[in-house]
């Protein structure tokens, strides 16, 4: 079985968000790591190549250093890695989707998995994209996945409770939290890992133009949200405060 | 050109964020001097028309199809996204939920347009159609438009847009249209639905939350005992979820569900800059929690400082006193 695992490299969760001169997003001494959902999506290719055979190849869209999170991946056990770096100035999930595509046409592939979503702009639609442009079925937010028979069997979240989804595979499957519980790298992981394939690549390499990946999305500023003013502690016994908080939401929040 | 409003059901009822869409797509309609239409796809769902005409649709695209019982990524996605191509709206308007997000992606990918998730604000700049969205969980938000691209495409998190009045007597004219799924390739083996009478995380109007505080599953009783008084759900953090004391189903959090209920009552929860990340957005937030010096007091427009085993039952015997007047 040979699988794909479209991943990212975001910020950290306890990264505190900070906006710089140009107001953009400030991206200086911010501690970066893979997506924790494409970790899943690891994690899982890895068992699956552990069980049937096979070969995972981990690929990213980002800069130079997003080679951090693929040689991450490596370590972890990862046969190949492919980093995609287009150095365009503005780019959209179109844009992504379109580059990760094209490159991914190119290879092998039985299965594509990624995560449900990147946790920098959470937008949960890049691995979707790709299907489409593939041609491929797709199962969003999988918390369970049994590949045999040249199918595979996903369990995916729905309002309300899950679903169990059957799909003919080549497929694309993204990873929600719960699918698995992902591996830290050994030692001895990425020590191999320095020596394994990565493959680096621009635009040109994938016979891509820029102007057919120029993005559909333009963003006009970035702000912070208004900090919210701590407000009252109510005083007293908790039974007695439990009262005045009961009285406090119903009569000054009018929530109640 | 029309916008559109994807109109969302469940179990025969339509989703309350399709109706909250129905609201703000009337008023940027009127704005624009165009039509508000509504997508409505299924089996048996031609009932459903009755209250999108109430909330403000001028037409009803009415897609039935024995195939389409289940929302299906590919039956739906063929039947959204041709119905886009022969009629090209200015924007379709779809509501963050799992098959929001799931249907968005893949029509905007097929219709070559540009998709904004998870937007918390919608209005018109300029005479384009702006967004809000969060990113980096609620840390950051970003304005964004669609410049160029048709349709614009854009989902919107529930419970943010506000829920306009139903006009009784205001009807849609209902457009019948011949639904062609195709070859649908995720078969549906099996649905598993939670029995819950509790609104769902992300559509509840208050959340009844626990967290390391909560010491073990069987305390979070009392958490929904509190619910139950209130009509609210119950969520978690991330501490909670990770002990495995509940589902992460119930996660709020940067790693788990975005909400922005009326009120969030959080109980045993420090206050991780991830959590704040997924409940800040609420408009009032009550925490109850031992230790003085918890992050999330510092967001709280009320808190008790104390044991939440003592509080919560208090409380809960306060807003059933309050809710029998």
């Amino acid at each position: 079985m040979k699988i794909v695992v479209c991943l990212k490299q975001t910020f950290d969760t306890e990264a505190k968000i900070t906006i710089n001169a140009d107001g953009k997003i400030n991206d200086q001494g911010v501690s970066l790591i893979m997506n924790p959902y494409d970790e899943f999506a690891v994690e899982e290719a890895l068992r699956i190549k552990e069980k049937d055979g096979g070969e995972v190849t981990v690929i990213s869209v980002g800069g130079a250093k997003a080679q951090d999170a693929l040689r991450q991946a490596l370590a972890m056990g990862a046969d190949n890695a492919v980093l995609i770096t287009p150095e365009l100035e503005v780019m959209d999930e179109y844009a992504t989707a379109t580059i990760l595509a094209k490159a991914i046409e190119g290879m092998e592939y039985d299965l594509i998995l990624g995560g449900f979503r990147a946790i920098d702009d959470g937008s949960a639609q890049v691995a979707g994209r790709v299907a489409e442009i593939l041609g491929l079925p797709v199962v969003n937010v999988v918390t369970k996945l049994e590949v045999a028979d040249g199918k595979a069997l996903a369990t995916r979240e729905i309002e309300g409770g899950s679903e169990v989804v059957e799909v003919p595979l080549p497929a694309v499957i993204t990873a929600q939290k719960g699918l698995n519980e992902p591996r830290y790298p050994s030692m001895k992981g990425i020590m191999k890992a320095k020596k394994k394939p990565m493959d680096k690549k621009g635009l040109a390499d994938l016979g891509l133009e820029p102007a057919a990946v120029a993005a559909k999305v333009t963003a006009l500023s970035y702000f912070l949200p208004a900090p919210r003013a701590a407000g009252k502690i109510i005083p007293g016994e908790p039974a007695e405060a439990a009262v005045a908080l009961a009285r406090a939401l119903r009569e000054e929040a009018k929530i109640i | 050109m029309a916008i559109w409003i994807y109109a969302e059901h469940k179990d025969g009822q339509l989703k309350k964020v399709t109706l909250e869409l129905l609201s703000a797509g009337r008023r940027l309609a009127d704005q624009l001097n165009e039509e508000l239409a509504a997508v409505l796809i299924g089996r048996d769902v031609a009932a459903l028309a009755g209250p999108l005409g109430e909330y403000g649709a001028d037409k009803v695209y009415l897609a039935e199809n024995d195939a389409l019982e289940n929302y299906t990524t590919d039956g739906y996605t063929a039947v959204l996204a041709a119905l886009a191509k022969e009629h090209r709206p200015m924007a379709i308007l779809l509501g963050c939920t799992v098959q929001g997000r799931d249907l968005a992606a893949q029509v905007a990918q097929r219709l070559q347009t540009g998709l904004l998730t998870d937007c918390t604000g919608l209005e018109l700049e300029n005479g384009q159609l702006t967004f809000t969205r969060p990113i980096y969980a609620g840390k950051a938000f970003v304005k964004a438009v669609i410049p160029e691209a048709r349709p614009v495409m854009a989902t919107i998190r529930p419970n943010v847009l506000g829920l306009g009045q139903p006009q009784a007597g205001r009807s849609a004219e209902t457009v019948k249209v011949a639904a062609q799924p195709g070859d649908i390739r995720q078969v549906i083996k099996d649905i598993v639905r939670q029995v819950s009478t509790r609104p769902e995380l992300t559509e509840a109007d208050i959340i009844v939350s626990g967290g390391r505080g909560m010491k073990g599953p069987e305390n979070f009783k009392i958490l929904e005992d509190l619910a139950d008084v209130l009509g609210a759900a119950v969520g978690a953090s991330r501490a909670a979820v990770d002990a495995g004391w509940v589902p992460q189903s119930m996660q709020v959090g940067q790693t788990g569900k975005t909400v922005s209920p009326v009120l969030y009552i959080a109980c045993g929860i420090s206050g991780a800059i991830q959590h704040l990340a997924g409940m800040g957005s609420s408009k009032c937030i009550v925490a109850i929690n031992k230790d003085p010096e918890a992050n999330i007091f510092k967001v709280a427009d009320y808190g008790i400082v104390g044991d939440l085993f003592e509080v919560v039952p208090v409380l809960t015997e306060e807003f059933k006193k309050m809710m029998e007047k």
